[in-house]
């Protein structure tokens, strides 16, 4: 049994089945990191004292341009693929993996320096929220690497069996990853400089 | 292709087609990607749920009718940490509410309803051979499982299960035990339900049959749409704030703790973040939790009924051999109301001192949501005029629904308004109120849908007799239970006392319904009995039926009974609207959607 | 097939650009975060900044710009729906009954974070 429109499109709305899919797991992604924003503003605006510059904003605009990089490598790797040029697409598929490797050590190293100087998130709201966010985002991070490093290694074979579903599952996976990216664009501004 | 489905081919034909996709038990009934399968794992777990969270308030009911004294049969089982002698303890009588209200939103009528009616009927119905990311499905289900898992386990750890309402607001629920189980068990069940939310609206969309236009889709159809746009969008936000308070319990943060808690002289502070030594730096917003809570939870109430209104408007058409009144009027106002149910959530909240401004509008926005509620339940009600009605077991809890949904209803008019509702907010008219709307509302067209599908789950039909018992008495029983909660509410008593309000003795005209409400209850539970026998007899000795035991329109009844693997024999194509009964100059009174047209 | 790839080609281009943009936006952001302004304006500032890189890459690396309506129709009801959650620290606040909490910061107290409750 075949499930209709999981690679080509339906007529009439435009779009396989996993297109939509993705879109409507962000919308519950932009919800969910709505009601942190939206706590945040709430627990800011209700506190006497908040505390500005306590990050290290030179780690965090490293972090932004690693991100940002990643966004860029993502998108050529599913270019790549629409080229037909396999070796450009695994190159920037890897740099990506790797990039987003990057980011993850950089936010240890933030990490354990926090830890270090005895913040804990429950030394402040700031804190609190900072690790919240950040943790969150970086658990998105991690999702996104395991879904690359199965496009990278196992799932690569369906570039053989079935390319246009490989495509789009490439898309898929940047779709997310620019949402990733995203959501840091608005984080950096908020947590690092503000 | 240009066939068309056609009835009466025998099921096991198409199990033959089917023979190489053979897979081993594992495979076809524990991890099983059919939506037909999950839909039934979804329904019989959540009907243990159902059975156990009723449970838990039977228990509950025993304590509010005779306070103080030894639990017959189950007493000794309790624990002496829980029910010392059989006497059930204060916070035991905590956990049971906090856990009856969990288990029955979140994992039972829920999963139910959506989980469980949505995946087995709604592809069916659309004409899908399955849901569009099976994977997926099995996934959500086995989330969703796990999650009741931790829920039930929760009431092993010591400290018991949790024990701050169904609502957990802080500051109580961060500094009690038991909550750190529940809010792990909640992300499980909201991350279940967000990738069935995802999966349910692609389905909807994208694999609709030739021909099934969206206003040919059946009722049933478009009230699982919508509710899977509200769990969409309305879930995240819970979770954000069930990770914050997680946060809080475990890491010590202070996201809903504010400064200067006092406790029993203590100043409070989370209990994990006592014996780390982190005591939270304070400055947090207990009402934040408040706002992020009914943000879901207003729409949550909105996923327990529209369900349940697309059950019955599929069996009220199918009984009343009679088109809906007014379809497109029942489309456009499900929408409508799932729209609403975004912006009326503060009405839950009037008593945290609200001023007039802000309550001003969520009155007015929740006025204009009780419209299409009303339009929804007239055009239902108006269907049955000049009809002739079959009185089988599902039209019974069909028809029983209009009214006992009309009383909910109405009697959350004056929760609406805050006049009236700082007055009723805590007593038993809420609980009252809102049982009415889920308990006899929506639970019995949950039991109309289990009658009315049965026999397309498993090609039998489930005993009359039975069903009738089960009906009658129910529905005697249930009243018996909610309409005293309503009039103790109004005569002031408080819904949070384990004593069974013990204070109001001299008023013991109110205290005398904690009794009679027990004996309805307990009753009530006996009255089961007849569906648990009906149920499990009739899957193996009910009726054998053909596809189409009810004569109906919609697609699902094209299908073999049970479908097989793929679910339709050959493509189904759409050629009318759902609901054609009696059309004038037909053969017969029924003209289904898949039926082509005749020259 | 031949014109997709000549899109794909011109499209490639267009990434880039987008890739140094945002990186130059980001210089832009934190080096006016350097001349500390007035709190309003920084926020006013950093929040158009953030959301014009939000744009470019919803609209481009994402392909918002040419979607179909379906995805158009999600995203519209999400965006309405995330509009009210944004708006809930104005309930929180906006209009309450009783009078405010004054609580006057302890003078060379630096304990950060230690917020009123909020109204």
């Amino acid at each position: 049994m075949n499930i209709p429109y999981t690679v080509e499109v339906r007529p009439d709305t435009g779009l396989a089945n996993g297109k939509l899919g993705i879109w409507l797991f962000l919308a519950s992604e932009v919800m969910l990191f709505g009601a942190l924003f939206s706590s945040y503003i709430i627990l800011r605006t209700g506190s006497i004292h908040w505390p500005q510059g306590e990050l290290n904003v030179w780690l965090g605009m490293v972090n932004t341009f690693i991100l940002i990089g990643s966004s860029v490598t993502m998108v050529m790797a599913w270019a790549s693929l629409k080229l037909n040029d396999w070796g450009k697409h695994r190159l920037y598929l890897i740099l990506t993996f790797a990039l987003a490797g990057i980011f993850l050590v950089n936010k240890y190293i933030e990490y354990a320096d926090h830890i270090t100087r005895g913040e804990y998130p429950s030394h402040s709201t700031f804190v609190a929220m900072y690790f919240t966010l950040t943790g969150l985002h970086g658990l998105h991070i991690l999702g996104g690497m395991v879904v690359m490093a199965y496009f990278i290694g196992p799932g690569k074979k369906m570039y053989q069996t079935n390319r246009e579903q490989f495509v789009n599952r490439i898309e898929y996976t940047g779709l997310y990853w620019h949402f990733v990216d995203l959501v840091w664009i608005f984080l950096f501004p908020v947590l690092y400089l503000l | 292709m240009d066939n068309v489905a056609t009835l009466g081919t025998a099921a096991h034909e198409h199990a033959h087609d089917h023979a190489h996709e053979e897979l081993g038990f594992w495979r076809k009934y524990v991890f099983s990607q059919d939506h037909k399968v999950i839909g039934i794992q979804y329904a019989f777990t959540s009907l243990l749920f159902l059975l156990f969270g009723f449970g838990l308030m039977m228990v509950m009911r025993y304590q509010l009718a005779y306070p103080g004294s030894p639990i017959p049969l189950i007493g000794n089982w309790l624990g002496s940490a829980n029910a010392p002698g059989g006497i059930m303890l204060p916070e035991f009588y905590n956990q049971l509410g906090a856990m009856h209200g969990t288990i029955m939103v979140f994992l039972g009528v829920v999963p139910l309803a959506v989980g469980g009616f949505g995946n087995f009927v709604m592809p069916l119905q659309i004409g899908a051979p399955d849901m569009a990311f099976p994977k997926l499905n099995m996934m959500s289900y086995w989330v969703y499982f796990v999650g009741g898992v931790v829920m039930l386990v929760s009431f092993f750890m010591t400290g018991g299960a949790a024990q701050s309402g169904w609502t957990s607001y802080p500051p109580l629920a961060v500094i009690s035990p038991g909550q750190t189980m529940w809010l792990i068990g909640m992300i499980f069940l909201i991350t279940s339900s967000l990738l069935g939310s995802v999966n349910f609206i692609v389905t909807i969309v994208q694999l609709r049959a030739r021909g099934l236009t969206w206003m040919r889709l059946p009722f049933f159809v478009w009230a699982q749409f919508v509710t899977s746009f509200l769990l969409l969008l309305a879930f995240p936000p819970l979770e954000a704030a069930g990770v914050m308070q997680l946060m809080d319990r475990v890491a010590g943060t202070s996201f809903f703790m504010p400064s200067g808690l006092v406790v029993s002289n203590q100043v409070a502070t989370s209990l994990t973040g006592v014996a780390t030594g982190a005591v939270g730096s304070g400055g947090g917003n207990p009402l934040l939790w408040q706002h992020l809570f009914w943000f879901l939870a207003h729409p949550e109430v909105y996923v327990l009924i529209l369900p349940a209104m697309g059950i019955v408007s599929e069996v009220i058409a199918n009984n009343t051999r009679k088109p809906l009144w007014g379809y497109r009027a029942l489309v456009y106002s499900v929408g409508f109301l799932g729209f609403m149910s975004f912006i009326v959530w503060a009405h839950h909240m009037f008593m945290t001192g609200m001023g007039t401004t802000m309550s001003a509008f969520f009155q007015t926005t929740t006025m204009i949501i009780s419209i299409p509620s009303v339009v929804i339940l007239t055009a239902l009600l108006l269907s049955l005029w000049g009809a002739s009605i079959r009185f089988t077991t599902p039209m019974l809890f069909a028809l029983a629904f209009l009214p006992m949904f009309g009383i909910g209803g109405l009697t959350g008019l004056p929760l609406g308004l805050a006049p009236s509702d700082i007055h009723l907010h805590d007593t038993y008219y809420v609980i009252g109120h809102f049982h009415y709307v889920v308990a006899p509302g929506t639970i019995f067209a949950l039991f109309a849908g289990i009658y009315y599908w049965f026999p397309k789950a498993t090609g039998r039909q489930m005993n009359e007799l039975l069903g009738r018992i089960h009906f009658w008495g129910s529905f005697v029983c249930i009243n018996l239970v909610f309409a005293p909660m309503l009039i103790q509410g109004l005569g002031g008593m408080n819904r949070r006392l384990y004593d069974g309000g013990m204070q109001y003795a001299l008023n013991a005209d109110l205290l005398k319904w904690n009794v009679v409400i027990g004996m309805a209850a307990w009753t009530l539970g006996l009255f089961q009995l007849p569906f648990i026998i009906n149920f499990i007899m009739s899957i193996k000795w009910g009726k054998p039926v053909d596809n189409n035991p009810w004569e109906a329109t919609t697609l699902e009844w094209s299908a073999p009974s049970p479908p097989g693997h793929g679910n339709f024999l050959t493509e189904p194509v759409v050629y009318r609207g759902p609901y054609e009964y009696s059309v004038p100059g037909a053969a017969q009174d029924f003209t289904p959607q898949f039926e082509p047209e005749r020259a | 097939m031949h014109s997709e790839a000549d899109d794909i080609k011109k499209h490639v281009r267009t990434y880039w650009m987008i890739g140094g943009a945002l990186y130059v936006f980001t210089v832009i952001t934190v080096a006016v975060n350097q001349i500390h302004l007035a709190l309003p304006f920084a926020v006013t500032l950093a929040l158009i900044v953030a959301s014009m890189k939000g744009y470019m890459v919803a609209s481009v690396f994402m392909h918002l710009n040419h979607e179909k309506k379906w995805i158009y129709g999600s995203l519209l009801l999400t965006v309405a729906f995330f509009i009210v959650l944004m708006s809930i620290p104005l309930f929180t606040v906006m209009d309450s009954i009783g009078t405010d909490i004054v609580q006057e910061v302890p003078a060379g107290s630096a304990h950060p974070g230690a917020g009123a409750p909020a109204h």
